[in-house]
């Protein structure tokens, strides 16, 4: 197992700016291993971008980190054998079959033939896609490019996950099946997970820690069950989402009705 | 099941990276190849265009005799022109791909992998010469058919292979570079339509250079596709001779191919930000 004293991720003044838009602003985390981490926060708050730095997609402007202890930086290569990414939308091809994106992405990470065959049943079997391997990924339900694209990012057995809005457009039993699988995989190979959502129920059912993020600053951070004590007595996470993120001119539910309309599904349909 | 610890599995051994790159290079040409066995309709289509030149424009012209073909049927003097046209427009279209890649996460998996940016690059140049080789084919049958004097010896037909393959990856690459620019759908269409025309045009694919007004000419002989129509129609016909020489078709669409990689593999990581 991984050495449970080292964090799996830790940035430091971490930040990105596009112009004079700052979308992440100087973000210090430290994510223990074999956790799962939520990051959450309305659209615009920086959770992507977070993300894609992270993932080594985006350069920093300012600010670093580690991830798997490898410098984002200086170690990009390093950084990406040691993670898998889920992307917000689809990153499956759907003009072939589910084996044969699993085939050139174990080809691209150097997955040797005489493991890759067996490792890509793995897989398909654990996310329970094996029946339909060999269908068009253009014929899968959401539910299922869902869990190819997870299955994707297993390939190299990674010891970090990223997860963009893993569950959006997600019926509920396809959700419920997602974060099964996350669970599983953090409790029977320690996988760190590090998800952003914006559905409060998610994070609240399975992230050990969450951060809330708003305009680029993380506003708290913590267990969920610690969050929501130290908003009030009886509070849910939504109402902690809405103490940290809303602006005070609004009404607390105008805004939660306008985040709740704004998540409706860009992606799967 | 999964149930191996996550620690830093034991085939990471840093294999050779030359290897890894050709490894890399073919997963990208095999998905290609398997998108293409999945879709065959986009074949089909694609052949419709230059068997409407040839049939059409190429009987008409060969009517004229105002034409200096160097003494070959105008039909023949045109077929490799039209070979090199269909490459590129398969080619020079083959940069919305990577808008479209982007659009869906595609693009962000692949840069999330430990895959030489390089070998993504020239993975998708080699797709477009892969794409680029039905049509080829319909057009060599196109031709025979009509009674062009295609010679058909192997090494004839493998040089052809290798100009049609190499024209593919030089343009497709320009289109990679052109969409990292533009980075939508809209514009890349956009700059593509105000290109495609001057490149055929400009070219010496259904007229000799000779026949240019002096500024035309020396801006032709600038247009790669003229050199890639040089080289087709010296290996492509029976009574084909080449103006520039083979060597020199080969070594300027390889150099510039280098460049466009190189520039490529510098964008291509940026179209994402």
């Amino acid at each position: 197992m991984e050495p449970t004293s080292a964090p799996a991720i830790e940035t430091s003044q971490l930040s990105r700016r596009f112009g004079s838009l700052v979308a992440v602003d100087s973000l210090s985390l430290r994510l223990n291993s074999g956790s799962i981490f939520g990051l959450l926060g309305p659209n615009g708050a920086g959770k992507s971008t977070t993300i894609k730095m992270l993932t080594t997609l985006l350069p920093p402007s300012s600010g670093g980190a580690n991830v798997a202890g490898f410098d984002i930086v200086r170690q990009p290569q390093r950084v990406r054998r040691s993670i898998g990414y889920v992307p917000q939308v689809i990153s499956a091809e759907g003009s072939l079959t589910g084996f044969e994106n699993l085939l050139v992405f174990a080809k691209l990470y150097g997955i040797q033939s005489r493991v890759y065959r067996e490792r890509i049943q793995q897989v398909l079997e654990f996310m329970g896609l094996k029946d339909a391997q060999h269908t068009l990924v253009q014929r899968y339900s959401g539910g299922m490019i869902r869990r190819l694209e997870i299955a994707l990012a297993l390939l190299h057995r990674p010891p970090i996950l990223f997860l963009d809005e893993p569950t959006v457009g997600l019926d509920p039993r396809a959700r419920e099946a997602v974060w099964e699988h996350m669970l599983e995989l953090r409790d029977t190979l320690g996988t760190t997970i590090f998800l952003t959502t914006h559905q409060m129920g998610e994070a609240d059912e399975l992230c050990d820690v969450v951060a809330i993020m708003h305009e680029g600053r993380i506003r708290a951070v913590g267990p969920p069950a610690e969050l929501k004590t130290r908003v009030g007595t009886d509070a849910t996470l939504d109402d902690v989402f809405g103490y940290y993120t809303e602006d005070r001119t609004d009404e607390r539910g105008g805004y939660k009705d306008a985040v709740r309309t704004r998540r409706t599904a860009r992606r799967l349909g | 099941m999964l149930s191996e610890p996550v620690v830093q599995p034991a085939d990471w051994v840093e294999a050779n990276p030359f290897f890894d790159f050709l490894r890399q290079t073919m997963a990208m040409v095999e998905a290609e190849l398997r998108k293409l066995r999945h879709d065959q309709f986009e074949l089909l289509s694609r052949a419709v265009q230059p068997a409407i030149w040839l049939v059409v424009f190429g009987r008409v012209f060969s009517h004229l005799r105002e034409i200096p073909t160097g003494g070959i049927p105008y039909l023949d003097f045109m077929a490799p022109g039209i070979l090199a046209q269909s490459v590129l427009f398969v080619a020079v279209f083959f940069g919305v791909t990577l808008i479209w890649e982007r659009d869906l996460g595609i693009l962000q998996k692949f840069l999330v992998s430990p895959a030489y940016r390089l070998a993504l690059v020239l993975g998708k140049a080699l797709s477009a010469g892969i794409r680029a080789l039905p049509q080829a084919a319909m057009v060599y049958v196109l031709a025979l058919l009509m009674g062009v004097h295609v010679r058909l010896n192997p090494t004839a037909v493998a040089a052809a292979l290798v100009f049609i393959v190499l024209g593919a990856a030089v343009f497709s690459t320009l289109s990679l570079i052109i969409a990292c620019l533009v980075k939508t759908r809209q514009r890349f269409m956009g700059v593509n339509q105000l290109l495609i025309m001057p490149l055929f045009f400009g070219s010496n694919a259904i007229y000799p250079l000779e026949i240019m007004p002096p500024w035309l000419h020396r801006i032709s002989a600038m247009n790669p596709l003229t050199y890639m129509v040089d080289a087709l129609r010296t290996v492509m016909l029976s009574g084909g001779h080449s103006v520039y020489g083979l060597g020199f078709d080969l070594l300027v669409q390889a150099v510039l191919l280098i460049v466009l990689l190189g520039v490529a593999t510098k964008l291509y990581p940026k179209v994402i930000y």
